[in-house]
């Protein structure tokens, strides 16, 4: 298993955070994983993205062009990732956020609204979990529950009251992609 | 067995520098370091070790000098533009043959350039960067891992040989998160018979300078300097082999461009292209003998590195005009995707009629 994803949107709305999750659900499973922010001018400019690779094999490069899967949550992430994705691959976004969708027919492009979800269950900075729950739904790469295992290393201890809802929000993510009946 | 956790490569440096009983880390915050003066600032003082966030690198280079004459193991790191401010004192330490470990998380440059990975600095690294006849021996890490791995490495080799050692890292390294795992290291038991620690009465007065005025013990000391590097070079070389056995054109390329150049190698080889890596593990001393050895096989080498063209000279140096050795790179921050590279080859195979 080789899965290379690039998550891109604004500082803020849990880019970097997603990517790390998951990372550290991969080690969670022994998986070989590489983590690698952005940080330079455009993190400072308010866009941020973070290339995740997972692997059962040693991992070459940290930095890649085309990925299999891509999750973005702004249109400028959009416009600029959905060309990179490889034929086949998922496109997987943010509705509320993105009016302009990709509109290539060679991948799977898939919006959930999530930011809306988010405000629903009255807590705005969950809407990355809701977007990884989706991803997971449709790009099974680690168990649910190795994310929960991560999240408890990611969060700092004083937040471990707020597992429950990141929880109910990865659940929330898987159930609006079974909603939508494509897969 | 030892835990292994995910971390930044900047954190995995600073978490071995602990472990790797290092007295002092003496620094100043620039990107895209800045991470590990806040963690050594955090963790430090929790082993009774000295952290000091200094006034700039001037002084944090001299801070460096004070404890490792004291026998201390003694630590700095920066990225390029604080390095270029450290060069005086680095040659001050080389000629006071002071053991000491810096750390260069690489940007691109010339001047502030950016906060972006580069690899410009490695003609600084390797041939002097301060005034003088010296060298520093020369760590290139490719991976979280040997961020740690080195730091051990680096300690070591600097107390062997009464040198500093230099770590040539990247933003990109220092930036990202892998696995890594400690592994046991027994700190050495302090050996340091020449530190400025106090005289006793049973011996002679310690003396720790890089000024030698009369040419004549000037030049005594230049041949010491000389002799030991000279061992450094007959010691010291390592490097990576990846694919070479059957390759018939080799990438050669160190850090981050390595990382790059194994996805690029395996993308060759998927369409039947024998390429393979070599990867210089030590950049000072340089493993030219192997690099001459590999080219009796090979039809040509590609020495790929984020700079303008510098390593692409030792790898002449070493092939020794056998073969045509090519240079590709990216500029300015920027970096070559896998694609790029495997581009260039297939290019170069044309243009040389190997195809």
């Amino acid at each position: 298993m080789l899965e290379e994803l690039i998550v891109a949107g604004f500082g803020g709305q849990g880019v970097l955070s997603l990517g790390m999750t998951l990372a550290y659900a991969g080690m969670v499973e022994e998986k070989e994983i590489s983590w690698m922010p952005s940080y330079g001018p455009e993190m400072r400019g308010g866009t941020a993205n973070c290339i995740t690779i997972i692997s059962d094999n040693k991992i070459s490069s940290p930095i890649i062009s085309q990925f299999d899967s891509a999750i973005v949550l702004n249109q400028p992430s959009m416009d600029k990732f959905a060309p990179r994705v490889k034929r086949g691959g998922l496109l997987l976004y943010e509705s509320a956020n993105i009016l302009k969708p990709s509109t290539r027919t060679d991948i799977d492009i898939i919006g959930i609204p999530a930011a809306t979800e988010a405000l629903q269950m009255k807590n705005a900075k969950i809407m990355n979990m809701i977007v990884l729950g989706a991803y997971l739904h449709l790009k099974p790469v680690v168990k649910i529950d190795s994310i929960l295992e991560a999240l408890k290393k990611v969060l700092p201890e004083k937040y471990h009251h707020l597992l429950e809802i990141n929880h109910q929000a990865l659940m929330k993510g898987s159930e609006l992609v079974h909603e939508l009946a494509v897969f | 067995m030892a835990e292994t956790k995910l971390m930044k490569g900047n954190e995995a440096m600073a978490e071995a520098a602990i472990l790797a009983g290092c007295d002092a880390y003496f620094g100043y915050p620039i990107t895209p370091q800045s991470e590990v003066l806040e963690y050594l600032a955090r963790e430090m003082p929790k082993h009774g070790r000295v952290v000091m966030q200094a006034e700039s690198e001037v002084a944090s280079i001299n801070m460096v000098y004070g404890a490792a004459g004291a026998g201390f193991r003694a630590m700095t790191s920066s990225s390029s533009p604080g390095i270029s401010l450290m060069q005086e004192g680095i040659s001050y330490l080389a000629g006071a043959e002071l053991p000491c470990l810096i750390v260069n998380v690489n940007r691109a440059g010339p001047g502030l350039g950016t906060i972006q990975p580069g690899q410009g600095d490695y003609f600084q690294s390797t041939k002097g960067g301060g005034h003088g006849d010296y060298r520093l021996i020369v760590l290139a890490p490719s991976s979280v891992q040997e961020m740690a791995d080195f730091v051990y490495l680096g300690f070591d080799l600097a107390d062997k040989y009464r040198n500093p050692v230099l770590m040539l890292s990247d933003g990109a390294i220092g930036q990202m998160m892998e696995k890594v795992t400690f592994h046991p290291y027994t700190v050495p038991e302090k050996n340091k018979p020449w530190a400025t620690v106090g005289k006793p009465e049973t011996r002679e007065r310690n003396y720790i300078t890089s000024l030698f005025i009369q040419p004549e013990r000037m030049e005594v000391h230049n041949q010491k300097l000389e002799a030991k590097f000279k061992q450094i070079r007959e010691n010291e070389v390592r490097f990576e082999e990846i694919n070479t056995d059957d390759a018939e054109y080799i990438f050669v390329a160190y850090g981050l461009s390595a990382r790059i150049c194994q996805k690029a190698m395996d993308l060759a080889r998927e369409k039947g292209i024998k390429v393979g890596l070599f990867r210089p593990i030590t950049l000072f001393p340089y493993p030219y003998q192997r690099l001459n050895e590999l080219a009796d096989k090979t039809k040509f080498m590609l020495s790929v590195e984020l700079n303008s063209g510098q390593m692409v000279e030792d790898v002449r140096l070493g092939v020794n005009g056998k073969i045509p050795v090519e240079f590709f790179g990216r500029l300015g921050g920027m970096l070559p995707t896998p694609e790029d590279i495997v581009h260039q080859l297939e290019t170069l195979m044309q243009h040389h009629g190997n195809r």
